[in-house]
């Protein structure tokens, strides 16, 4: 059954006709939105946090007719287009090296994110834990860990 | 001005567009009027298909197509790459691999139809209603069990599981060291079966333009160039100007994105049948059943030594499987990529090796990260360990007392390499200082108060990168060159575009090569673009895999740039009406010698595109070089890690406490690029210790089959890391590069291996495989509690 949803993706208001078992991550994607992407089929490896209503989620656990009436941000949501508008988070990710292939890089960036917004001081045992639901394999983790150590601290600066 | 240059640790220049979801992986494109596919894959390890009704599917809503092997009667099978010989000479068993499977199933995961419809999800739908009669054969699994003359036979044709029984080194010699010696040290162990499980699954879409006759295939590739080579003169017949590969931003690869897949002669098949694009993408599921996995020996080895700890011999017995069909560069994995590194950092006089390759009815192997020299190195920095042990000598002495002496490079080893250069003590003493190791009985004392074992391991490990000499590895049984290609094209107004064969899929070569570029020509780092990945743009290339990008790629870069300095001089000298042999560039400038005539770098490209006052005569108008380089040698990265580790003994439970890794790859263009891929690497090899095994049941079913079962490295499984680096200069490239992107992995399963046992020698454990798992390290410690 297609079933017609409106939510604000990223700020503007949006409106899907989406099948009722589809996948959020999915219609995000077919909407254009593949700054989201899918590394698993178990929920594990977290490239595709998004946030809905300012909370992190995995968008592969939700229906995409879960998200109606409410408010979803993607990764392309935290910059308008410059580098310079990257999100202080982007930035920390950038300078310190936080990616590599950059697969893993737009569910962790929003995973790291919504870590601050709960503690915007986090030390390292803290953000590993934190960030225990998203993979990566290219980094081994230790330049994420810096680049959220001094994301959380330019997000507190802000 | 930012520092941009050689050397500089320069922000990466990709990192904006896969920050901000700009990025563009092979799934983030959809083409117009596409179709989806879904592949039926084999529920079975090992069986003869009766039949294959596809009547009820061919009637679902939204199918296009169903195709099984007939109608790929036309095409080859997917290619092997390389030929090893066995120790008779007679060519290794190559059995046919299909594209889709021929009567019969190897593994969990074999092809066996391919579905299309209008969506994915129909086909999907379509593909549950395909009715396939299937008969269970006996599998063939284990390696040792499937040489035994009662095996089940996968390939029938073969008329045995065995690929090939290859040899390296002395026997002789080696046998006679070991009558001779004072002490030998045995021991058994096995490198676990692993999943390289790069983020991105693997992806494909063919395509096709009627008009021209030209398919393009967008794919998930470390190598587009040799994709199109294997798939279009080996299994689909289109000639390579009628096709185009491209690779596009590839979510990391490590190994596992090197080699042809059926999949993607299935999608650009598809694309010619149905005359409209056709696109795949793997589920993780499925990209653990059907991505070729890594590792996989099993390995005696034993090494003799003489009363002071020297190394007198070292011999091994290893089985190494292959899988149910051979991958593209499966053969040489367990042979010149492992065998050949026996000899370590050490001066072992005499070597001998023996290589096994099994048949069996699991997902084809073949190289991972390291790829055989990981391998190569955990057997050696296993048996010296024991052996240190065994002699109650240090085991850092007695590595040091057996290190190959800065003065004796070049250095012939008795398994066939030439070690050009190296300090392989230098990297001992700094990881030594780094690490403290004569701080860890202090420690270890601390963690035992607190109820911990503690345990300190090191490993010495050496890799042989920048594959690779063409003529050597020709040789050896390969069936391509391993040289690089780029083009450098200054355009007119002085900006300047690298065509590179080499392909970046998380290493930043977008980056390191813009420096090298920039640098070398004085200009602007911003003034220089990276392209790489599409056939229709890069003249050709080998791509990237055995941290060759740098050493080899950024050779041919180097050369190309070369090339045009030495042509601007001859535009220069005509500008500035000199001889040539009398220009000097420098900092972007051409300068007559002793006068202050000066002309700019982009004045002298604009003048060979716009050529009126120009030597026309002499030179063609233009500034554009290509070069293909061909490595002299392989290089050889070496170092130290040292880590400690404490265990629970209540629970078994290991953590890594610390991690210390001092690598000396040569000359590094960005040290922060180069951090990046050791941490990288120690994760995997971390990963490979104590977390990561692929496990198939006896009937061949996949156990680990999503990442809830495989274990994949996350971030509060590892430590934060020490690295470090050394310099010794590789002779034989430009740059005096040697490539860093597997070393971390290479170096770093037995130096936590080592640290494991070492903290569990008060319980009479001289062994534990990998990966060291809480149960286990916890039999290990009941045991020896016993």
């Amino acid at each position: 059954m297609t079933v017609s949803i409106s939510f604000q993706l990223n700020g503007t208001s949006a409106q899907l006709d989406v099948a009722d078992s589809q996948l959020l991550v999915e219609a995000l994607r077919q909407h254009g939105s593949t700054g989201t992407h899918i590394g698993c089929d178990t929920s594990q490896c977290g490239a595709c946090v998004i946030h809905v209503d300012g909370k992190s989620v995995k968008s592969c656990t939700m229906l995409a007719v879960q998200v109606d009436g409410k408010s979803v941000t993607t990764i392309e949501g935290l910059t308008q287009g410059q580098a310079e508008d990257m999100h202080p988070m982007q930035q920390a990710f950038k300078q310190h090296h936080g990616l590599q292939c950059g697969y893993c890089t737009p569910g962790m960036v929003m995973s790291a994110i919504d870590l601050v917004n709960h503690n915007p001081d986090p030390d390292e045992k803290q953000i590993r834990e934190w960030l225990e639901g998203n993979i990566c394999r290219c980094t081994g983790y230790h330049n994420i860990v810096k680049a959220v150590k001094h994301g959380a601290q330019m997000m507190r600066e802000v | 001005m930012a520092k941009t240059g050689i050397g500089e640790a320069v922000a990466r220049r990709e990192d904006y567009r896969f920050l901000t979801g700009q990025g563009k992986y092979v799934d983030d494109i959809n083409l117009f009027n596409q179709a989806h596919a879904w592949i039926v894959r084999s529920p079975f390890a090992h069986a003869t298909i009766n039949s294959i009704d596809k009547d009820d599917a061919a009637q679902m809503p939204g199918v296009v197509a169903i195709y099984t092997s007939e109608d790929f009667s036309g095409a080859g099978g997917v290619p092997c790459g390389w030929q090893v010989n066995n120790k008779d000479g007679s060519p290794m068993n190559e059995p046919k691999h299909p594209i889709l499977a021929e009567g019969k199933v190897r593994h969990v995961g074999d092809p066996v139809a391919l579905v299309i419809a209008q969506t994915r999800q129909q086909a999907r739908n379509a593909a549950e209603a395909i009715i396939i009669d299937y008969t269970e054969l006996a599998p063939a699994i284990d390696m040792k069990a499937a040489l035994e003359p009662d095996s089940a036979v996968i390939h029938d044709e073969v008329g045995s599981n065995l690929c090939f029984d290859w040899e390296l080194g002395d026997k002789a010699a080696t046998e006679a060291a070991f009558e001779d010696a004072h002490h030998v040290t045995r021991l058994d162990l096995i490198n676990n079966r692993l999943v390289a499980n790069p983020m991105e699954p693997r992806a494909a879409i063919g395509d096709y333009d009627s008009s021209t006759g030209e398919y393009t295939l967008y794919t998930t590739s470390q190598n587009p160039h040799v994709i199109r080579l294997l798939m279009g003169a080996f299994v689909l017949n289109i000639p390579e100007h009628k096709l185009r590969v491209y690779a596009p931003d590839v979510g990391g690869g490590f190994g596992s994105k090197i080699y042809h897949y059926a999949e993607e002669a299935m999608m650009t098949w598809a694309a010619g049948q149905l005359k409209r694009p056709v696109k795949w993408t793997a589920e993780r599921s499925e990209s653990f059943m059907s991505d070729a996995h890594g590792r996989d020996h099993v390995t005696h080895v034993e090494l003799a030594l003489d009363e002071n700890g020297k190394f007198l011999a070292l011999r091994c017995n290893t089985l190494a499987n292959m899988g149910a069909y051979l991958s593209t560069f499966a053969p040489c994995v367990p042979t010149y990529l492992h065998a050949t590194l026996l000899a370590g950092q050490y001066t072992t006089p005499v070597i001998y090796c023996e290589i096994k390759a099994v048949f069996t009815n699991t997902v084809p192997v073949d190289a991972y990260r390291g790829a055989g020299r990981p391998e190569a190195t955990y057997l050696i920095e296993r048996v010296v360990d024991v052996a240190a042990r065994e002699m109650n000598i240090d085991p850092a002495e007695l590595r040091r007392r057996n290190f190959i002496q800065p003065d004796q490079f070049p250095y012939d080893t008795p398994v066939a390499l030439t070690y050009d250069t190296g300090n392989y003590e230098a990297t001992l003493d700094q990881a030594m200082e780094a690490a403290d190791y004569s701080g860890f009985e202090a420690r270890k004392r601390e963690a035992a108060a607190r109820g911990k074992l503690r345990g300190i391991g090191l490993s010495c490990y050496i890799e042989a990168c920048g594959i690779a000499p063409s003529n050597v590895v020709g040789a050896l049984g390969a069936r391509a060159g391993l040289y690089e290609v780029a083009t450098v094209r200054v355009n007119p107004t002085g900006s300047v575009t690298v065509l590179t064969g080499s392909h970046s899929h998380g290493q930043g070569h977008e980056t390191t090569f813009a420096q090298v570029v920039s640098d070398m020509l004085g200009i602007d780092y911003d003034a220089v673009d990276i392209v790489h990945g599409d056939t229709a743009k890069v003249p050709f290339g080998m791509g990237t895999y055995g941290s060759r990008s740098i050493a080899v790629g950024g050779s041919a870069i180097y050369r190309s740039v070369e090339k045009v300095i030495s042509k601007a001089k001859k535009i220069a000298a005509h500008l500035m009406e000199a001889d040539v042999s009398d220009i000097e560039f420098e900092n972007g400038e051409f300068k007559v010698a002793g006068t202050d005539k000066a002309t700019a770098f982009g004045d002298v490209a604009l003048t060979a595109y716009v050529p009126h006052n120009y030597p026309l005569e002499e030179l063609e108008p233009g500034l554009e070089e290509t070069s293909f380089y061909d490595p002299a040698n392989f290089t050889y990265p070496a170092g130290t890690y040292i880590c400690e580790v404490e265990i629970d003994p209540e629970t078994g439970v290991v953590e890594v406490m610390s991690f210390h890794a001092s690598d000396d790859f040569g000359n590094i263009i960005n040290p922060m690029i180069v951090e990046g891929q050791v941490h990288g690497g120690l994760a995997q090899g971390i990963g490979q210790a104590l977390l990561e095994r692929c496990v198939y049941d006896e009937q061949g079913q996949l156990l680990t089959g999503s990442y809830m079962d495989y274990c994949m490295p996350r971030a509060d499984d590892l430590p934060s890391f020490s690295v470090d680096t050394t310099v010794t200069a590789c002779t034989h490239n430009p740059l005096g590069v040697k490539g860093c992107g597997e070393a971390g992995a290479i170096g770093s399963p037995p130096a936590i291996i080592n640290a494991v046992v070492n903290a569990l020698s008060d319980y009479n454990v001289t062994h534990i495989d990998m990966p060291a798992t809480p149960m286990k390290v916890w039999q290990h410690l009941s045991n020896g509690r016993g």
